[in-house]
C-alpha cells in the first residue's frame, strides 16, 4: 500500500454523509476548516517552506542522490518516531527510546558474539529483549499510576548504566566487537541495511521500511479497532475504560511498538557499521519526540498522526543535510531544530483552535 | 417501536439492592441501602454532596464492590468485576465527566469499545461506513440530530454530549441506564434536552436510574424517588407517595432547614421571609 493510497483513503474517512435537516445548533463546518482539522497539515506547510529554503540556499541540495541522504537521515529517526508518535497519541512518552536502540544492537552483537556463531540467534534474542523492556515499562507504568516521564526515565538510566557497563564486562571495551564475518551477516545486512536502486537513485532500505512502518501505523490508527483504543486512552483514559476499552492491553502494547521500532533501528545500526558504540542514543529520544510533534501530535495525547510524523521526520532529514550542503557549521543545527520544534507546535496549536471553533 | 410503559407494571425489576453498604477504609460510605429498577421506569437516586450517590452508582455499574448487602440482576446475586461485566448483563452508565472522548469524532465516540469491523484478521478493518450510518440512525431515533458525525465530540454542547452517550446506551442494548448528575453542568435549555432523551430512553423500555441533587429534575421525569442522607436511606418512595414539595423538603434535610433559616436571620442583610419555605438548596 502506497502513502498516496493512504493519504486518499484518509480523506475518503472525512466525507461523512450529511443529514438533510440540521438542528440548528451546529454550524455545518467548511471544507477548509475540516482541511486544517487535519494533523498533518500544519507540518506539511511548514515542510514546504523548508524544503523551498534549502533548495534555493544549497544547490547541492537539488540533486536526487542529496534527496537519498536526506530520506535516509529522516527514515533512521522517523521508524522511531512513528511507534513513539503512536505512544504519544496513547498518551504516554518514552525517554528510553534513544538508548533503547542502542540496546538492543548490543545484545543482537553481543549474544552472537559471544554464544553462537549465527546473527540470527542475536537478533531474535534483541527483539525479545526489546519487547520485553517495553512489556517492562508498559506495566510499571499501568500498576504504579506512576507518570510515563518518571517510570521511562527511569528505564533510560537503567538501560544506559547496563549498556556502558555490560559492554565493558564483556569486551573489555566501550564498543562490541564487529560481527561481520559471522553467519547470516550478509542476509541480515540486505534485511536491514542495503542499499537500493530507485530509477537509477542509490537509496537504503531503510527508507522503504520506514514508508511501510508509516503506511501500516496509518492503516492501524484510522482503520483498526486498536487504532480506536489509541486515541481513546490518550484522549480520555477513564472514559475509554468505562465503555470497555481494554486500556492495560493498549498501553503496554503501545510501549512494547516502540520496543519493535528500537530493535529494528538497533538492528539498522548493527548491521551498517558492524560494530555497536555503547555509549551512544542519549538525547536521540528527544528528537523522536521532537518529529511526532512538529508532526502534530499533542503532547498531552488523544490527537495526532502517522503521516504527520512521517512529515516531521523528512523536516528533520532536511535541516540536518541542509545545513551540510549550505555549507553551514553543523553547530546550527539544534538551533534550527528548536526554532522548528516551537514554529510547529504554535502553527499547530492555532490551526487546532481554528478547527474546533464552534 | 417505542411501546409506552406505565409505571406500576408488573414486569419484573432487573436490578435489586436490599442492604447494600460500602466502606473506603474506615470510612462508611454508604449503609442498607434498597433501590429497585425495572423496565420502562426512571428511579432517581437524591441526596447532597457527598451523600453516598456516586458510591451507589459506582456499585451498579461495577466499578467498585459492595462490602455488604445484595446486589441482584435479574434475581441473581452478583459481584460485577468491571464495568465490562456490567455491559454484559445490560447495565451502562453515563458519567458527566467520563462520558465521551473530546477529540474524537462523534461516530468513534459512538462505538468506542464496541467497534464494528469487517474482513478476515490480518485486513479486519472498522466498518466506517455501517458505523456512521448506524451512529446517524440511532441518534435520529432518539431526536438528536447532528449535522456533522466527523466533528469532534468536544465541540458539541455538554447537553449534546450527554444525548450521545445516553442513544449509544440504548442502542448497545442497555436493559439499565445510569445517569450520573447529567444535569449538573447545564443551563436550563440543556438540562431540558437531557431530560427529554430520559423520558424517551423510558419510553424505549429502559430502566432508568437518575443520580441529581436537583428535586425539580427529577420530579419532572421521576417514577420512583430514592433520597440518600450521609449513606443512608432518608426516603424511598414512588410518585404517587410523595409530592415535589416533601421531594425537596427531605432533600435539603427538614429539619436542618429550619436551623439554616434561623441561623441566617441572625446575619443582617439577609431577608428570610423572602426565601421560600422549603425549596432552599434547590435552583
Ligand atoms: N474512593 C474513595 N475513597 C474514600 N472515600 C470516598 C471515596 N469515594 C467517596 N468517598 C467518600 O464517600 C462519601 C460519599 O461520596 P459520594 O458517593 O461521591 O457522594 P455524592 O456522589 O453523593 O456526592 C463521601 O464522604 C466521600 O468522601
Ligand atoms: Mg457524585
Amino acid at each position: 500500500m502506497t502513502m498516496t493510497q493512504q493519504a486518499a483513503s484518509a480523506a475518503d474517512a472525512q466525507s461523512a454523509p450529511v443529514p438533510p435537516s440540521t438542528d440548528g445548533r451546529t454550524a455545518q463546518r467548511s471544507p477548509a476548516r475540516r482541511l486544517l482539522a487535519r494533523p498533518e497539515v500544519g507540518v506539511a506547510v511548514g515542510a514546504i517552506a523548508v524544503f523551498l529554503f534549502f533548495f534555493a540556499v544549497a544547490p547541492t541540495f537539488r540533486q536526487a542522490d542529496s534527496m537519498a541522504t536526506v530520506l535516509y537521515q529522516a527514515s533512521t529517526i522517523g521508524i522511531m518516531a512513528l511507534p513513539v508518535a503512536l505512544l504519544m497519541i496513547g498518551g504516554e512518552f518514552d525517554l528510553s527510546a534513544g538508548v533503547g536502540v542502542v540496546s538492543s544492537a548490543l545484545t543482537a552483537s553481543m549474544i552472537s558474539y559471544q554464544l553462537t556463531q549465527d546473527v540470527w540467534v542475536g537478533v531474535v534474542v534483541a527483539l525479545v529483549f526489546s519487547l520485553a523492556v517495553g512489556a517492562f515499562n508498559g506495566y510499571l507504568l499501568v500498576k504504579t499510576g506512576l507518570p510515563s516521564f518518571l517510570v521511562t526515565l527511569g528505564t533510560f538510566l537503567m538501560l544506559q548504566g547496563l549498556n556502558l557497563a555490560v559492554t565493558k564486562l564483556i569486551t573489555g571495551n566501550v564498543a562490541t566487537d564487529s560481527i561481520s564475518d559471522m553467519n547470516g551477516f550478509n542476509q541480515a545486512k540486505a534485511v536491514f541495511s542495503s542499499d537500493i536502486t530507485i530509477a537509477g537513485v542509490s537509496v537504503k532500505i531503510t527508507v522503504l521500511w520506514w514508508l511501510v512502518f508509516a503506511a501500516l501505523a496509518t492503516w492501524v490508527l484510522l482503520r483498526t479497532k486498536y487504532g480506536n483504543w489509541v486515541f481513546a486512552v490518550g484522549g480520555n483514559k477513564e472514559s475509554a475504560r468505562a465503555v470497555g476499552v481494554p486500556v492495560t492491553f493498549t498501553k503496554i502494547t503501545l510501549f512494547m511498538a516502540v520496543g519493535f521500532g528500537a530493535w529494528f533501528v538497533g538492528m539498522h545500526q548493527l548491521f551498517a557499521f558492524d560494530t555497536v558504540q555503547s555509549g551512544e542514543g542519549v538525547g536521540n529520544e528527544l528528537l523522536y519526540i521532537a518529529a511526532a510533534v512538529i508532526g502534530g501530535c499533542l503532547l498531552t495525547g488523544g490527537y495526532g498522526s502517522a503521516i504527520g510524523t512521517v512529515i516531521g521526520a523528512f523536516m528533520f532529514g532536511m535541516v540536518t543535510q541542509g545545513i551540510v550542503y549550505a555549507d553551514w557549521n553543523p553547530d546550527w543545527f539544534k538551533l534550527f531544530l528548536g526554532v522548528m520544534l516551537l514554529g510547529a507546535t504554535l502553527i499547530n496549536l492555532w490551526i487546532r483552535r481554528q478547527a474546533t471553533r464552534k | 417501536m417505542a411501546t409506552k410503559e406505565t409505571s406500576g407494571t408488573t414486569s419484573p425489576p432487573i436490578v435489586e439492592l436490599s442492604g447494600v453498604g460500602k466502606s473506603y477504609g474506615n470510612i462508611r460510605a454508604l449503609h442498607g441501602v434498597d433501590l429497585t429498577v425495572s423496565p420502562g421506569q426512571v428511579s432517581c437516586v437524591l441526596g447532597d454532596n457527598g451523600a453516598g450517590k456516586s458510591t451507589l452508582i459506582k456499585i451498579i455499574s461495577g466499578l467498585h464492590q459492595h462490602s455488604e448487602g445484595e446486589f441482584r440482576i435479574d434475581g441473581e446475586p452478583v459481584r460485577l468485576g468491571s464495568p465490562r461485566d456490567a455491559l454484559d448483563r445490560g447495565i451502562a452508565t453515563v458519567y458527566q465527566d467520563l462520558a465521551t472522548v473530546p477529540l474524537m469524532p462523534v461516530w468513534r465516540n459512538f462505538f468506542l469499545g464496541s467497534e464494528l469491523t469487517r474482513g478476515r484478521w490480518p485486513l479486519r478493518r472498522l466498518d466506517i461506513a455501517l458505523m456512521k450510518k448506524t451512529a446517524d440512525e440511532e441518534l435520529r431515533n432518539m431526536g438528536i440530530v447532528l449535522d456533522d458525525l466527523e466533528q469532534p465530540i468536544g465541540s458539541l454542547s455538554g447537553g449534546q454530549r450527554q444525548s450521545v452517550a445516553i442513544a449509544r446506551a440504548v442502542h448497545f442494548g442497555a436493559r439499565v441506564l445510569i445517569l450520573d448528575e447529567p444535569t449538573a453542568a447545564l443551563g436550563v435549555k440543556q438540562s431540558g434536552v437531557v431530560l427529554k432523551y430520559i423520558a424517551a430512553a423510558r419510553e424505549r423500555g429502559l430502566g432508568v436510574i437518575f443520580i441529581t441533587h436537583n428535586p425539580h429534575h427529577a420530579y419532572m421525569v421521576g417514577d420512583h424517588f430514592t433520597v440518600l442522607r450521609l449513606g443512608t436511606l432518608e426516603l424511598s418512595a414512588a410518585r404517587a407517595e410523595v409530592g415535589l414539595e416533601e421531594l425537596t423538603h427531605h432533600m435539603a434535610g427538614g429539619a436542618e432547614l429550619a436551623a439554616l433559616k434561623h441561623e441566617l436571620a441572625q446575619v443582617r442583610g439577609v431577608d428570610t421571609d423572602e426565601l421560600p419555605s422549603a425549596s432552599l438548596g434547590a435552583q
